[in-house]
């Protein structure tokens, strides 16, 4: 199949993997920002994915029983539960919204990272017999997915900051700290350097939270085009060689060695973007 | 890579997926699970319970049956008693009805003696006139005078 896509573009492995890297879009962007634009994959699959995660545990949560649980809802109160656990260790106030919350990161960040176990090549060329030129079909791997995400938890901190502490809490959180003194015009000359490090503080935690996602999971994804591009362009004449043979076993053991390492990646990924999000909204309910 | 209207779509659509996971996923799951807990819970402790009722039951049963047993030997004691004065009263009665049995027997024995004695001694009589009246009739033969007092002898 590698073989295949590289023999039609007849190109090397730089124009594979660049291949790989675009999506399946209306029109070509212009710039960094573009909002007329739309990755119509990353759509698709997050909307499918999330459709997934929805119907299974809506399925459930419909006929849930309080007494002995099926196989398939034990499974469920196993994830319920393990994100309730984690949303009680941390989260100390009361809220409707955070372990819902907790649960859906946790599970839709899951199964946009698990896509990635799905062979690099797989659904690119089903694609391709369906007319699509790219497809990109792990939806952690393109920035606004993992920003959504991100910044919609922000916006819940910025929202939950000012339901809890007020305005003026809120703004004495970023001009009274870190550095606190007793002298009023020490702390006036202190307040613009505490404004500047919490801003810092404050806005970094978007975008770590979707850099974090979007750098692993890019990452993980080049290896697998990497491990790909090992037998890239041979034919089956290539085993006719010894070393057609050894690259072709490298190849299987390198990807089989990746993808049991990325099971671990994509589901500690999926569980850090969960547990910052409880900590940052707990820390927003919390008073200074 | 850029940023563009993907970025909307996405947090629109995890809002709504939030959303719907607030309204009709995580409590209906979560109650079950407390239902659960709290059923669970309620089973244990009517469990410890009931051992514990056992526990009293079984100590409740044993002072019966203690008090029973106690209560039976009682009973055995006093029918042994009681059964032991009737053997003493029977006994009682059973020699001085011997004893008045015995005198009776003797009584009666006397009777009959004392009656057997007079009717002998009638007889002897009638047998002594009738042998004499024989004696009489006849003329006195020594031989037949040894005869006849032989068999009165023997009579008597």
């Amino acid at each position: 199949m590698t073989g295949m896509a590289a023999a039609e573009k007849s190109g090397g492995a730089t124009e594979y993997i660049l291949h790989h890297q675009a999506f399946l879009s209306n029109r070509q962007a212009h710039g960094i920002v573009d909002f007329t634009v739309i990755n119509y994959d990353t759509v698709f699959f997050s909307v499918v994915l999330a459709l997934v995660f929805f119907v299974l545990f809506w399925l459930v949560a419909r006929k849930a029983s309080s007494g002995v649980p099926g196989r398939v809802q034990n499974f469920i109160e196993i994830i319920v539960k393990f994100v309730d656990t984690q949303v009680r260790d941390t989260f100390h106030g009361t809220s409707r919204l955070i372990a819902p919350l907790a649960l859906t990161i946790f599970c839709w960040i899951f199964l946009f990272n698990f896509m990635d176990l799905v062979p690099v090549d797989l659904l690119p060329a089903a694609g391709r017999g369906a007319g699509f030129e790219h497809l990109k079909v792990v939806p952690s791997t393109d920035l606004n997915a993992t920003f959504a995400l991100s910044l919609t938890v922000f916006i819940l901190i910025i929202f939950y900051s000012l339901k809890m502490k007020g305005f003026v809490g809120f703004i004495s959180e970023f001009t009274l700290q870190p550095f606190r003194v007793r002298n009023v015009f020490a702390q006036a000359l202190l307040v613009p350097v505490n404004l500047i490090l919490e801003s810092v503080t404050f806005v970094a935690r978007p975008i770590s939270l979707a850099l974090r996602l979007y750098g692993n999971l890019y990452a993980g994804e080049m290896i697998f085009l990497l491990l790909a591009a090992l037998t890239l362009s041979r034919g089956l004449a290539s085993l006719a060689t010894v070393g057609g043979w050894l690259g072709l076993i490298a190849q299987i053991a390198l990807a089989l060695a990746w993808s049991i390492f990325h099971i671990l990646v994509i589901v500690l990924q999926a569980f850090i973007f969960m547990v910052l999000t409880i900590v940052y909204l707990s820390m927003a309910h919390e008073h200074h | 890579m850029n940023i563009n209207l993907t970025l909307i779509v996405q947090m629109i659509v995890f809002a709504l997926l939030v959303f719907g996971t607030m309204r009709w996923i995580w409590p209906h799951i979560l109650d079950a699970m407390e239902e659960r807990e709290r059923k669970i819970a309620q089973g244990l402790a009517a469990a410890e319970k009931g051992e514990q009722e056992l526990t009293e039951a079984r100590g409740k049963a044993e002072a019966i049956v203690r008090e029973a047993r106690e209560r039976a030997n009682q009973i055995i004691e006093h029918a042994q008693h009681l059964a032991n004065d009737l053997v003493e009263q029977a006994k009682g009665a059973a020699s001085s009805e011997a004893a008045r049995i015995v005198a009776g027997a003797q009584q009666q024995i006397q009777l009959d003696t004392t009656r057997a004695k007079d009717s002998l001694r009638r007889e002897v009589a009638g047998i002594a006139v009738g042998a004499a009246s024989k004696l009489l009739g006849r003329e006195i033969d020594a031989r037949t005078h040894a005869d006849l007092l032989d068999q009165l002898a023997a009579q008597v």
